[in-house]
């Protein structure tokens, strides 16, 4: 279990129809690669987060793969449509089950 | 018998590189491979793929990388010099605005950082940029 995973996103308050929208999200995570050593040699066991969702009121936005070569602190940009007013949702997953959840609200007009 | 300077410099490299635990970077068929996998063996094209790294990273922990292929439906990005060439993989959705993603990768040192789109009509394009690293971001 990573300790202070704390998901942080931007998006837009409010938009015009059809605009495209710019959206930054960074969580606290470590990204333990599986590749470095402890002081006693031993290889850390990797602990990654290994898939990213972004969907906006239920529509796909955004499904990224993320692998070991992926820094500490994931920070991810992207862009998406909004036709109407709705929630992001982001969804993190880790690789020893857990789930992190985030969600932001747009205004359309 | 008296060694040779170059065997002298030689088994120290080699010391080193046990003594640091050395990841092992990943070699040119697992390159192939992780290009094959994405592209179920098609040949990639070119232009149409705009690949944004720096070509100068001080710091391999954290290089930001940006692609954009306007018309792609997948886009991979993948560092031929590290352990595992595979870095990400951006799947767009319906609700996806632009066909453009920007993240931040480790780069374990001087390589070529790879990105293949699948554009919807199922053809592939190719970009590459050669990224030279002051400090390495694999562990060692």
């Amino acid at each position: 279990m990573v300790d202070n995973v704390t998901a942080r996103v931007r998006v837009p308050r409010e938009a015009s129809a059809g605009e495209v929208v710019s959206i930054r999200t960074l969580i606290n995570h470590p990204m333990e690669s599986g590749q470095r050593r402890d002081d006693a040699g031993e290889i850390i066991p990797r602990s990654i987060i290994h898939r990213f969702t972004c969907d906006f009121n239920g529509t796909n936005v955004i499904d990224v793969t993320l692998e070991p070569s992926i820094s500490t602190n994931p920070y991810l940009q992207f862009e998406a449509v909004v036709q109407e007013s709705g929630t992001f949702q982001f969804t993190w997953y880790d690789d020893d089950g857990s789930v992190y959840e985030e969600s932001a609200d747009i205004a359309v007009s | 018998m008296t060694a040779t300077r170059q065997q002298v410099i030689g088994t120290g490299l080699a010391a080193a590189a046990a003594f640091f635990g050395l990841p092992a970077i990943a070699t040119a068929a697992d390159l192939e491979e992780a290009i094959n996998t994405f592209t179920s063996g098609a040949t990639t094209g070119e232009g149409g793929l705009t690949l944004i790294a720096p070509e100068i990273a001080e710091n391999g922990n954290n290089v930001p990388v940006e692609v954009s292929a306007p018309g792609a439906e997948a886009i991979i990005i993948l560092a031929s010099g590290n352990p595992n060439p595979n870095v990400a993989t951006f799947n767009f959705g319906p609700a996806s605005g632009s066909r453009m993603a920007s993240t931040r990768i480790r780069l374990a040192g001087a390589q070529d950082v790879i990105a293949i789109a699948r554009m919807e009509d199922g053809s592939f394009i190719q970009a590459s940029q050669s990224v030279r690293v002051t400090i390495g971001g694999c562990g060692g």
